[in-house]
């Protein structure tokens, strides 16, 4: 028999979870001299109270759906891919190569192609911990942490030294040409007659986020390879019993996982910067973790968890630019998001565990 | 490179080395016991910052060691209360402190100096400063004579060269770390509370049955490794630079623990494999790209080979990295 039922597991403890992190932060606020209420008030309105503070939140939730999906999709096979930023990093990379150097007639086939540049490279950063993990047993936290900081470096020296237009001095490459850069909320909402902010940098990747969900829920829950998965992160000696091959199974899932990771590339560099400048992800990979852990490795939670951090980081923004609060109190939600609903996620747990099984033997 | 060139690299590579050395230490600790800990990084920042802003409150850098080393303790006894109480995921849990830590600093350091989340540059008595051994050319010799250090150090033997800059005129933390590369060897490998810890981290079952607290073992393994992450923190902000700037850090926490991989989880391998990643460090921070017979290394390569090679060791290329056994997973005690 189940300990408890399952809309508690679903959305009771993440929400207590939530409460728990919200509470904690509002003590930090109130430590160092400012009002949790007037904070929450600015958030709310910076974040959701205009169409260009939704532009903002809309354009971060994008970026947090892919990490937090890429997080989601190798945790269902038990793996832990803190190598987001990395793979989101390379896929720039690559994302700028096919942007920069191939003409597209029409920005609709420039974001097939980018996608597909994006993916590749995010996914190929990817493969080498996963085979490393699959083939030799080294650890892939410790393999994807390191591919961060050697991700970082590549990018670095390819910004510096071959993608650096000539004569200019950041670390940039040159702005993509007009064909491959993607239309805006604005500018897809205006022909139905919904105004929505011009200088907001959500774009049509939000779109491509929401179909790479149901993509992953139809992937995990409704195909073959889902199913083993699933079944490799359950139990990896049933999973062999049932004729399901580790080595392929690792290597698949981290390839889709890394190549989500790439993918979000499409948001943050060519849908909003529309070049590649160092430091693109802003630890959006990082922030992945934080995202599935939240929404319980379910597309639809991921899909609200990216929201919710979404509306954390233009509600951040805003507080950092209108009061003394800095925008790292982000860093300290984010971290106790991971700490409540990941680390100390047991004590949460137990104690619901314990009231609903007390509340079964009053009914009996 | 002319032999003094040299000396000044190789005391450079051991400022570099000294804080992952203490880092390296302390993961050494926590992981030989069974607790995966990449918050390495999160505590020495933690240390790092509360060391400056009590040694430049107070303008004593002991009470600034304190205090970073309180402030570590406390990240390592929440990592001990999720990974051990809770049997929480001791990666995710590190992952969390890191960024409580990242987050935290600059939260608290903008909130008590207003600097941008950094603390005020300290002064001679708020930092620890090189101590001068006998006999060696240091700054009061300079005083003394009228004359600039360099020229004085330029002027002297090979071998006065060599004690005057890379042996002496170190910050007190840079000999302890130094010192507690033996010690730790000795408390491992040659304690009854060494086995004890060792076996918790292979087998702690055994450790159970045999009436020893697998707990108490790994909390006290996590206890120490704070307490050397916050030694590590002070001396970065305290010893090697003048204060605490956002992510002072820097990924020294990683490559700590990129170290304890390269060594294989032995105190003396430790040793080295920090000195070889402080020369990297302090190769990339004085040559900017190197010539090599008309090919040049660029800096990029020199920040990216720690983790290379840490790469090449754990896909067992070179000697496999076996890491303890019970690593990583909470002990459920049997009933």
């Amino acid at each position: 028999m189940e300990k408890m039922p399952k809309w508690a597991d679903v959305v009771l403890i993440p929400v207590i979870s939530l409460l728990l992190a919200a509470l904690i932060s509002a003590l930090v606020i109130l430590l160092i001299g400012e009002s949790p209420v007037e904070a929450l008030n600015l958030m709310v309105n910076g974040a959701l109270g205009s169409t260009y503070g939704w532009g903002y939140t809309l354009y971060y939730a994008t970026n947090f759906l892919f990490t937090g999906l890429a997080v989601a999709v190798a945790a269902h096979a038990g793996l832990f891919n803190i190598g987001g930023e990395g793979q989101a990093m390379i896929g720039g990379l690559g994302l700028a190569v096919v942007c920069l150097y191939i003409p597209f007639p029409h920005w609709t086939i420039a974001l097939i192609f980018a996608a597909l540049g994006a993916g590749i490279f995010g996914a190929a950063w990817a493969a080498i911990p996963a085979y490393l993990q699959a083939k030799r047993g080294s650890h892939i936290v410790i393999t994807t942490i390191m591919f961060n900081f050697i991700a970082a470096a590549v990018l670095n020296y390819m910004l510096v030294t071959v993608l650096k237009p000539k004569g200019a001095m950041d670390p940039s490459t040159a702005k993509f040409p007009e064909t491959a850069q993607l239309p805006s909320l604005h500018e897809i909402l205006a022909p139905l007659g919904i105004e929505f902010s011009k200088s907001a940098p959500a774009n049509v990747t939000l779109f491509v986020g929401l179909a790479a969900c149901v993509v992953v829920w139809g992937l995990i829950w409704h195909t073959p390879l889902g199913h083993e998965i699933r079944a490799l992160g359950k139990s990896e000696r049933g999973a062999v019993y049932a004729g399901i091959s580790p080595v392929r199974t690792v290597m698949i899932t981290m390839l889709i996982s890394g190549g989500l990771c790439g993918l979000m590339a499409i948001n943050n560099v060519m849908g909003e910067a529309e070049r590649l400048v160092l430091n693109a992800t802003e630890g959006a990979g990082f922030i992945g973790i934080a995202v599935a852990l939240m929404g319980r490795n379910h597309p639809f939670g991921v899909f609200l968890a990216a929201i919710l951090f979404g509306f954390l980081y233009q509600g951040g923004a805003e507080l950092a630019l209108w009061t003394n609060i800095p925008s790292e109190l982000i860093v300290v939600i984010q971290a106790l998001v991971i700490l409540f609903t990941g680390a100390l996620d047991n004590m949460v747990r137990i104690p619901i565990e314990k009231i609903f099984i007390a509340l079964r033997k009053e009914n009996v | 490179m002319d032999f003094l060139t040299l000396i000044q690299v190789l005391d450079s590579s051991m400022r570099m080395a000294t804080p992952l050395l203490l880092a390296c230490l302390a993961g050494l600790f926590s992981e030989r016991a069974g607790i995966f800990d990449i918050g390495l990084e999160g505590k020495m920042l933690m240390a790092a910052f509360f060391s400056a802003a009590v040694a430049s409150i107070t303008g004593d850098v002991w009470l600034g060691l304190g205090a970073g080393i309180l402030s570590s303790l406390a990240l390592s006894g929440l990592h001990g209360l999720a990974s051990i109480t809770f049997r929480g995921n001791q990666l995710i849990s590190g992952v969390a402190l890191n960024f409580l830590a990242s987050g935290l600093t600059v939260l608290i350091a903008q909130s008590w100096f207003q600097q941008g989340g950094r603390t005020p540059s300290l002064m001679t008595a708020g930092r620890f400063n090189g101590i001068e051994l006998p006999f060696a050319i240091g700054p009061s010799d300079a005083e003394a004579a009228g004359r600039p250090l360099t020229e004085m150090i330029k002027e002297a033997s090979m071998v006065q060269q060599l004690y005057s800059e890379l042996i002496s005129g170190h910050s007190i933390l840079v000999y302890v770390s130094l010192l507690a590369v033996p010690i730790t060897w000795w408390v491992l490998f040659r304690t009854r509370f060494g086995l004890r810890l060792r076996a918790v981290g292979e087998n702690p079952a055994a450790v159970d049955t045999a009436g020893i607290s697998v707990r108490g073992l790994r909390f006290a393994a996590v206890g120490i490794c704070g307490l050397l992450c916050g030694i590590a923190g002070a001396y970065l902000a305290t010893g090697l630079q003048a204060g605490f700037v956002k992510e002072m850090t820097s990924g020294r926490g990683y490559i700590a623990l990129a170290a304890l991989i390269f060594a294989k989880w032995r105190p003396w391998h430790a040793l080295g494999a920090c000195l070889l990643f402080g020369l990297l460090q302090a190769v990339a921070l004085r040559f900017q790209s190197i010539q090599l017979g008309g090919f040049t290394i660029p800096v990029q390569v020199m920040d990216a080979l720690p983790y290379i090679l840490t790469v090449v060791i754990l896909a067992g290329f070179v000697g496999k990295a076996i890491p303890p056994r019970a690593g990583g997973e909470p002990y459920v005690k049997e009933r």
